[in-house]
C-alpha cells in the first residue's frame, strides 16, 4: 500500500530518516557484520592477530558435544516454557470469559507479572527455592524431598522453566482472553440450544476459532524462551549445574565474555541469527495471515 | 444482546466455582510477589531460620530505608534513577526516530528509499542478545562504557516502532495531506500539526511497551556498567548477592526486588487499556 499524496523534495526525507539509519548502522549493521566476520577467524591468545579459518569455527561447534547439548537444552527449555505458560493462561482465560462481571478486575491482577523483569522473577523464584532459606524447598524437605537445584540438573531446569513461564502467563492470558471474547456469542448459544455441553462447545467451536491466536502465541513464546530469558538463567543457575541450563543465548555470553573465545562466540551469534531469521519467516509467513483480532 | 441469557454464562454453583478457581489462580500467581514483600518487612534472622513467616513484619521502613539509601554496593535510589533515565531514554528516543523515519518513508519518494526501508526491516530480526560481543566493542570504542548513551543507543536500533507508525500513517486519509499541500503548508508543518496529534494514542501505547522493555533490560546493562554507580536496578539486584559462602542480605535484596517492580507495574496497571493496545499492535 502506498500513499497517493506525497511531498516533493529529497533532502528533507533523507534528513528525517538519517537518525534511524545512522543508529542502525553503527549499533546494528556494523556489529552484526563484525559477528559474521569474526566467526571466520580464530584470534590468538593475546588478541593481537587472528588466523583465518573459514568455516572452521562452525565445523568445530557443530561437532562440539557441549554445543550440541546446548541446542537440546534450548529445545527442551523452550518447549517447556511455552507449555507451562500457555496452558495455565488458556485455563484462566476460559474461566474469565465465563464471567459476566469481575473479569476486568481479574485481568488487572493477572497483568502484574508481565511487568516484572525476567531477572527479578528469577530472584523471586530463587528465594522460594533457595537451598538454605527457601520456603518451598523447606516444606519439600519436611515432606522428605531433598530439593537442591544447585546440584541437580533436572531440578535446575524445572526452576528456570517455571520462573520464565510465570511472567508469560499474563501475556498469554491477555491474548487468549481477547480471542475468546471475540468468538461470536451467537455461535456458542446456537450450539448450547442444540444441547452441546461446555466442554463439547469448547473443543468443537471455541478452540478451532482461537487456533490462530494459539499458533501466534506459540511462535512468540518460543522466541521469548530463546532470547529473553537470559536474566532468569543468569540469576538462578548461571547455566549450571554442569551446563544443564546453558541455553544458546547464555552460551554466547559465557563463551564470549567469560571464556573470551571470540571466534566461537561470534560463530554462535551467526547460528542464532539464522534461527531468529527462520522464526521471523515462520511468524510472517504462517502467522501474519491467519491472526485476526 | 441479552447479558443474562443464561445459556452460556454460569450461574449459581457453577458461577461460584468459576470465581473460586479464578481467585485460586490469582493467588498462586501472586504468591512469589507476596513472599518477596513479606521478606522485605522482616529481619534477617527470621529469614535464615526457615520457614520464614508468611505475614509481614514491622521492619518495613528500616529495610526500605537501608535499601534506598545504603544498598549493598550502591544505594538503590541511584539504581532507580539510572533505570528511569534508561527506560525513558529508550522509549522517547525510539519513538522520536521512528516517527521521523516513518514519516519520511510514507510521505516522500527519495533515492534509496527502498534500501533504507529494507535496512530498517532487517533490524527487526536480531535481538541485542545475539550481537552482544561486537556491540560491546563498538560501545567501548566510543568510550561509552558506564554512560547513559551507551545504555540507551544500542537498544533503540530496532524497527518495531517504525513499522507500527508506518502502518498507522498509511491509514491517515490522503485528503488531509492534499489539503495541507494545497494550502502551501510545508511538510514539517503537516507533520507537527496533523500527523503527531493524530498519532497520540499510538505514541502513548508504544511508550508503555517501550518503557517496560527498557526498564526490564538485564544483559546489556550487566555488560557495560562496570561502575556500580551506573548500575540499573534490574541488573543490580544480582550484584547484591555475595560471592562465596556469605549469607545474602535477604530483607534488603527483597526490598530492592519490590522497588524494581513498582514502576513498571504502576505503568502497566494504570495505563492498562493503552498497554493492551500497544501489546496487540506491536506484535501484529
Amino acid at each position: 500500500m502506498e500513499k497517493r499524496v506525497i511531498f516533493r523534495g529529497w533532502a528533507l526525507p533523507l534528513l528525517l530518516i538519517a537518525p534511524q539509519v545512522i543508529i542502525s548502522g553503527i549499533f546494528f549493521f556494523y556489529p552484526a557484520g563484525q559477528a559474521i566476520w569474526q566467526s571466520l577467524f580464530i584470534p590468538d591468545p593475546f588478541g593481537l592477530s587472528a588466523q583465518f579459518v573459514g568455516l572452521g569455527n562452525f565445523e568445530f561447534l557443530l561437532s562440539d558435544r557441549f554445543y550440541r547439548a546446548s541446542f537440546i537444552t534450548t529445545a527442551v527449555f523452550s518447549i517447556l516454557v511455552t507449555l507451562c505458560s500457555m496452558i495455565p493462561a488458556l485455563f484462566l482465560a476460559v474461566l474469565a470469559d465465563r464471567l459476566i462481571k469481575g473479569s476486568g478486575m481479574y485481568r488487572t491482577l493477572l497483568i502484574w507479572p508481565y511487568a516484572v523483569a525476567p531477572a527479578v522473577a528469577g530472584v523471586l523464584w530463587l528465594f522460594m527455592f533457595n537451598t538454605r532459606v527457601g520456603v518451598v524447598s523447606w516444606y519439600l524437605g519436611q515432606l522428605g524431598y531433598d530439593w537442591n537445584h544447585v546440584l541437580n540438573g533436572g531440578e535446575a531446569m524445572g526452576l528456570v522453566v517455571v520462573a520464565s513461564a510465570w511472567g508469560r502467563i499474563s501475556y498469554n492470558f491477555l491474548f487468549f482472553f481477547a480471542a475468546l471474547q471475540s468468538v461470536p456469542r451467537s455461535v456458542i448459544e446456537a450450539a448450547a440450544i442444540d444441547g452441546a455441553r461446555f466442554w463439547k462447545r469448547f473443543f468443537s467451536i471455541v478452540l478451532p476459532l482461537i487456533t490462530p491466536t494459539a499458533f501466534f502465541l506459540l511462535v512468540v513464546n518460543v522466541v521469548y524462551a530463546f532470547f529473553e530469558t537470559f536474566g532468569v538463567i543468569h540469576t538462578i543457575t548461571a547455566g549450571g549445574p554442569q551446563q544443564s541450563t546453558t541455553i544458546l543465548v547464555y552460551k554466547v555470553f559465557s563463551d564470549g565474555f567469560v571464556g573470551q573465545d571470540l571466534g566461537s562466540s561470534s560463530a554462535q551469534s551467526v547460528i542464532l541469527l539464522f534461527v531468529v531469521g527462520l522464526l521471523t519467516v515462520i511468524q510472517f509467513k504462517y502467522v501474519e495471515k491467519r491472526v485476526h483480532y | 444482546m441479552a447479558q443474562q441469557s443464561g445459556m452460556v454464562e454460569k450461574h449459581g454453583l457453577g458461577l461460584w466455582m468459576t470465581h473460586a478457581l479464578m481467585i485460586l489462580g490469582v493467588l498462586v500467581i501472586f504468591f512469589p510477589i507476596w513472599l518477596a514483600f513479606v521478606a522485605s518487612t522482616v529481619s534477617q534472622p527470621e529469614i535464615v531460620s526457615p520457614p520464614m513467616p508468611i505475614w509481614p513484619g514491622d521492619l518495613f521502613w528500616e529495610n526500605y530505608k537501608a535499601a534506598l539509601f545504603a544498598g549493598v554496593n550502591v544505594p538503590v535510589a541511584t539504581m532507580l534513577f539510572n533505570s528511569l533515565v534508561m527506560a525513558i531514554g529508550i522509549a522517547v528516543g525510539k519513538i522520536i526516530i521512528s516517527l521521523l523515519s516513518a514519516f519520511a518513508i510514507v510521505y516522500f519518494r527519495f533515492p534509496l528509499r527502498n534500501t533504507f526501508f529494507w535496512m530498517i526491516f532487517l533490524t527487526l530480526m536480531l535481538p541485542v542478545e545475539v550481537r552482544i560481543v561486537p556491540t560491546f566493542e563498538v560501545i567501548a570504542g566510543f568510550g561509552m562504557l558506564n554512560t547513559y548513551q551507551g545504555l540507551i543507543l544500542p537498544l533503540i536500533a530496532s524497527a518495531t516502532a517504525t513499522f507500527l507508525f508506518r502502518q498507522f500513517f498509511l491509514t491517515i486519509p490522503d485528503e488531509l495531506a492534499e489539503a495541507a499541500r494545497v494550502d502551501g503548508a510545508r511538510p514539517m508543518r503537516f507533520f507537527v500539526d496533523i500527523v503527531i496529534p493524530m498519532s497520540r494514542t499510538n505514541i502513548a501505547a508504544l511508550f508503555v511497551i517501550l518503557f517496560i522493555y527498557g526498564w526490564n533490560q538485564y544483559l546489556w546493562p550487566l555488560l557495560i556498567t562496570t561502575d556500580p554507580s551506573m548500575n540499573t536496578i534490574v541488573m543490580g539486584i544480582k550484584q547484591m548477592f555475595p560471592s562465596g559462602d556469605d549469607v545474602a542480605e535477604w530483607p534488603v535484596i527483597m526490598a530492592t526486588s519490590i522497588l524494581a517492580m513498582i514502576p513498571p507495574v504502576i505503568v502497566v496497571v494504570s495505563m492498562q487499556k493503552l498497554f493492551v493496545r500497544g501489546l496487540v499492535d506491536s506484535e501484529k
